[in-house]
């Protein structure tokens, strides 16, 4: 989980250089120019990284099926992969700049069509279960942190962090097993479930409840501590003992001048995390046998679905960047000494 | 601070270690036999629609691409074939073709069409349908993506009238019996311009139900083909639902959410049994185990690649090696006893083609023969007990085994230890699936663990252990097992090939089998049962195959699903070759969707309750710490 804190310190440490006169646009510009610089070492490292996974795509397919030497060769033409690795590449790429992925070996559709039916109720599940993380990471976050040491402090931080280092996997079978025909056990909506819109939306959200539950309590937790620590490190200011001397009540010092100014770590933490979010949700999603991104990318690399892996690494990679260059743009507007510098 | 940091790790540590002792209490608690409450919500009373619970994922469901499983099961009910494997015996029976004939010269084959079969959108299905996909194929690279090997030696397709077929063989081909292609509709499919695109829904079938839906990774959903000519199913419908996490199927089993699950675990198949609405069953499989050892692998023109260790070239030293692995250990140990012990190398299940060592050829486990065998073959023992071959360095063999498989990760250390026995020192290596296929087909192995599933014709696994099958000389092109490449094995592989008289055919295949078993170059070590369960509160039963002892689910043919019989619509019935044999009781659609939100609403509620306890309980307990606090 240190992947997520890090990038954080690292926006916090190698934040904007202290050019003068360069102006918003020139540092819009250059976090635009560098993620795009990023994006293209994606989609070269795309190719390059799958291409050397071990164990011949088509052999493996037809494992365990009676299969002719020449329908294992008709197959590699049909994927292109009997030409020269560097002819593929400029295919690729060509392809790739004309908005086209290819099309999946193993589900024989396009790479687009996959990724948008499994994108989808990623976004779901992983937007809903970040926003009630965010939300209750922040609250708890605060309150620990302003009441350092007390029984909520140490009850609810201890809470955090044993779920936060439960297997997501472990959790999600308990959760499975403990509620044994109060929810679904498999997917996103039951195969007979009526296809008008309420039932369907009461549905998903029936499917919805285990995977969400997992997903926050293990995740909230790294929101709590963010925003906890900077909360602390907030408390010693001297602006605080002003408010207070200011005669405002506690409650209202913590609200109005201490937490804006402990949410700014936090919120870039978020915006980072989103980006990993989606790839992260893939033990989830197995356990849940939720039709999302993660497992569809995770069922690609069992079987070496190279076109649909290149276009999954694609995506998620983007969604790290995008995230990225997002946080860092957002930052400058949360944070007037960015600005100023 | 290093005290608070303690106590929350205290506290963590209790936390963590208080939900893992409470874990099998809850598991095992919710193992009891649970009400079907989820099942409630989902279908009512209905108990026409059958759900199974499934793990193993559709590819495609186009019937020219599919090659997986899953895909290709699913297929077998939507489309009828030539021919299928009868329930009993697995010997090929009419389908599609009524009956059929061969010429004198055994390379025309005159297959007659029934009359009375209709596909599902009410058209007659003909000869033409027939002629029409095989020519597809003939003519159409990607139409042999999937079922190409069937008709590499043909020469031509032709419908003389509706009901006649007549395909022209270059060779004879003794498969011609068992053709494993669907046939598709001509009116439907020659007017799809690109042959590997995804069907549409619901597909037009000639089978015992055809497929209404299909989401992927989700479910697939068939509907009865109330016009199927060997008498409409008992059931309406039957969903295909998907599960990636094997055990939260079981637990909707349980629950009632789905009514039939495969596969299932030896562990979870014991934790299912005495549940009084669950019915177990042990069925036998087509699958079998090996060791490979590596005799010299070699391309198939006979250059020597890989790097076995060149010491297994000795078949005396192959044959200890085999002698020394007690299959009975393993089928115990391994699969917790839902295996059938190592005999030939055909699957048992297959009564016909199965054969087993009788006599001197006999080669029971017992390490002290094998230790002789050794010492009389010249294998000395070294200073530390390991033995040297012919040019004097210790034996030290790598084994080979899949790194996520139960059966590798739990068989390799048997093995190593009883070959230790013997003085030979091995080294397991677990690898990806990718990569033991890859370093297997280019022979970088000494020994691996390895199996095939056998169909009920041979011919396939048999041609594994061929000189042909041997991969080219830049090491593709082919799936390799044993690298065995022996004249006599090949000869007698063509003769099977070309022998039309079954019984005769037998006596070769069972001959291949005893040289095969003299050779060495791998050692069946047992055959994994299928293990499948299903509610008998709402089934009366599936037709198995074979008979009594096999599968429900990925048979070879349909009887299981076709058979399918909800609880008090009478006897499972058995197919016993004579045509049309059930006909399905009236069946209406009336109890359709009548499926009460109760359970579900319940269910969100309950979740929000919980929530909304939890939330409520933490914000108090903050709250009355705050206001402690200020005081």
């Amino acid at each position: 989980m240190s992947d997520i804190l890090t990038p954080t310190e690292e926006a916090l440490a190698e934040a904007p250089p202290p050019t003068r006169g360069g102006g918003a646009l020139r540092y819009v510009l250059t976090k635009i120019g560098g993620g795009l610089v990023s994006f293209a070492l994606v989609i070269v490292l795309g190719f390059l990284l799958f291409r050397a996974l071990p164990g011949d795509v088509v052999a493996t397919m037809f494992r365990g099926r009676p299969a002719t030497p020449e329908m294992i060769a008709n197959l590699k033409h049909q994927y292109g992969l009997d030409l020269p690795l560097w002819q593929q590449f400029v295919n690729y790429v060509g392809d790739l700049l004309r908005g086209d992925l290819g099309d999946s070996y193993v589900y024989r559709v396009p790479v687009w069509q996959k990724i948008e039916e499994r994108f989808w109720p990623t976004v779901l599940l992983v937007g809903v279960s970040t926003l009630i993380s965010v939300a209750l990471g922040l609250w708890m976050g605060t309150r620990s942190g302003w009441r350092r040491g007390s029984r909520f402090d140490r009850i609810s931080t201890g809470v955090a962090l044993a779920l936060w280092s439960t297997p997501t996997f472990w959790l999600g079978m308990l959760l499975l097993a403990a509620t044994t025909g109060l929810f679904p056990t498999a997917g996103i909506v039951y195969s007979d479930t009526p296809p008008d819109f309420f039932s369907q939306a009461l549905d998903i959200a029936h499917h919805m409840v285990l995977p969400t539950i997992t997903m926050v309590a293990v995740t909230y937790a790294q929101y709590q501590l963010v925003m906890r620590s900077s909360l602390i490190e907030e408390m010693g200011a001297d602006y605080l003992t002003t408010a207070r001397a200011k005669g405002l009540r506690d409650d209202e010092v913590r609200r109005k001048h201490a937490v804006p100014n402990a949410l700014l770590p936090t919120v870039t933490l978020v915006f980072l995390h989103l980006g990993f979010v989606i790839a992260g949700a893939i033990s989830v999603e197995t356990v849940f046998s939720w039709p999302g991104l993660g497992r569809l990318t995770y069922d690609a690399l069992r079987v070496g679905d190279l076109p649909l892996l290149q276009g999954t690494f694609v995506v998620l990679a983007g969604a790290v960047i995008v995230m990225n260059v997002f946080a860092d743009l957002l930052y400058r507007v949360l944070d007037p000494r960015v600005r100023a510098a | 601070m290093i005290i608070v940091r303690s106590r929350l790790l205290a506290l963590g540590v209790t936390l963590m270690a208080s939900a893992l002792v409470t874990a099998p209490v809850a598991v095992s608690a919710s193992a009891s036999p649970a009400p079907a409450r989820a099942a409630e919500a989902t279908s009512g009373q209905d108990g026409k629609v059958l759900r199974i619970g499934v793990s193993r994922e559709v590819d495609t469901l186009n019937p020219f691409m599919s090659i997986t499983l899953m895909g290709t099961s699913i297929l077998r009910s939507q489309f009828e074939f030539l021919t299928t494997y009868s329930q009993g015996s697995m010997t090929p029976e009419g389908a599609l073709a009524e009956k059929w004939e061969t010429s004198e010269d055994k390379l025309t084959w005159t297959y007659h069409i029934r009359k009375d079969v209709k596909w599902s959108d009410g058209k007659p299905v003909t000869a033409k349908d027939a002629a029409w996909t095989f020519q597809k194929m003939l003519d159409d690279e990607t139409a042999r993506t999937a079922n190409g090997s069937y008709i590499t030696q043909w020469e031509s397709v032709t419908a003389t009238d509706d009901w006649t077929l007549k395909i022209k063989t270059k060779v004879p081909q003794a498969t011609m019996d068992a053709l494993d292609i669907p046939i598709v509709p001509e009116h439907v499919w020659s007017k799809m311009s690109d042959i590997s695109a995804a069907p549409e829904f619901p597909m037009v079938g000639n089978g015992p139900y055809y497929i209404t839906e299909f989401k992927e990774a989700q479910f697939t959903k068939m509907k009865a083909n109330k016009n199927y000519w060997r008498g409409a199913p008992k059931v309406d419908e039957i969903h295909f639902v998907y599960y990636s996490n094997s055990d939260a199927a079981v637990s909707a089993l349980q629950s009632g959410e789905v009514d039939l699950i495969n596969p299932l675990t030896p562990t979870q198949y014991d934790a299912l049994q005495g549940e009084p609405d669950i019915q177990l069953n042990n069925a036998q499989n087509r699958r079998f185990n090996e060791l490979l050892i590596n005799p010299g692998a070699a391309t198939n023109d006979g250059t020597p690649i890989g790097n076995g260790n060149p010491a297994l070239k000795d078949v005396k030293l192959r044959q200890a090696i085999a002698q020394a692995i007690d299959t009975k250990t393993l089928v115990d140990k391994v699969w917790s006893g839902y295996a059938t012990e190592a005999a030939g190398y055909i699957p048992p299940m297959f009564k016909d083609f199965a054969w087993e060592p009788t006599g001197d050829q006999v080669r029971k486990f017992d390490l002290d023969a094998a230790n002789k065998a050794l010492d009389e073959a010249g294998y000395k023992k070294g200073q530390d007990g390991v033995r040297l071959d012919k040019q004097g360095k210790p034996l030290n063999l790598r084994l080979l085994t899949h790194a996520e498989r139960d059966i590798d990760e739990n068989a390799s250390p048997f093995i190593k230890g009883w070959l230790k026995e013997i003085g030979i020192e091995v080294t397991i290596e677990p690898k990806s699936d990718n990569q033991v296929n890859e370093e297997t087909t280019r022979g970088e192995y000494d020994l691996a663990i390895s199996g095939w599933s056998a169909n009920p014709d041979p011919d396939y696994v048999l041609s594994l252990q061929t000189c042909a099958n041997r991969p080219n000389a830049d090491g593709t092109g082919a799936t390799p097992d044993s690298f065995l490449c022996n004249e006599e094995y090949d000869e007698l592989y063509a003769k099977q090939l070309s022998e039309f008289d079954r019984s005769k055919r037998i006596d070769i295949v069972k001959q291949m089998q005893a040289l095969l078993y003299d050779e060495a170059t791998l050692v069946i070590f047992g055959y994994d049962n299928a293990l499948e369960a299903f509610r008998k509160d709402k089934f009366e039963g599936f037709p198995q195959q074979p008979t009594g002892s096999g599968v429900i689910m990925f048979q070879q043919s349909y009887w299981g699903l076709l058979g399918a019989t909800p609880k008090g619509e009478g006897p499972v019935p058995v197919y016993d070759g004579s045509q049309g044999t059930e006909s399905g009781e009236d069946t209406t659609d009336a109890a359709a969707e009548e499926s009460s939100n109760t359970g579900l609403i319940l269910g969100i509620v309950g979740g929000v309750l919980v929530v909304v306890l939890v939330v409520g309980l933490l914000v108090a307990r903050g709250r009355r710490k705050t206001a402690d606090d200020r005081e």
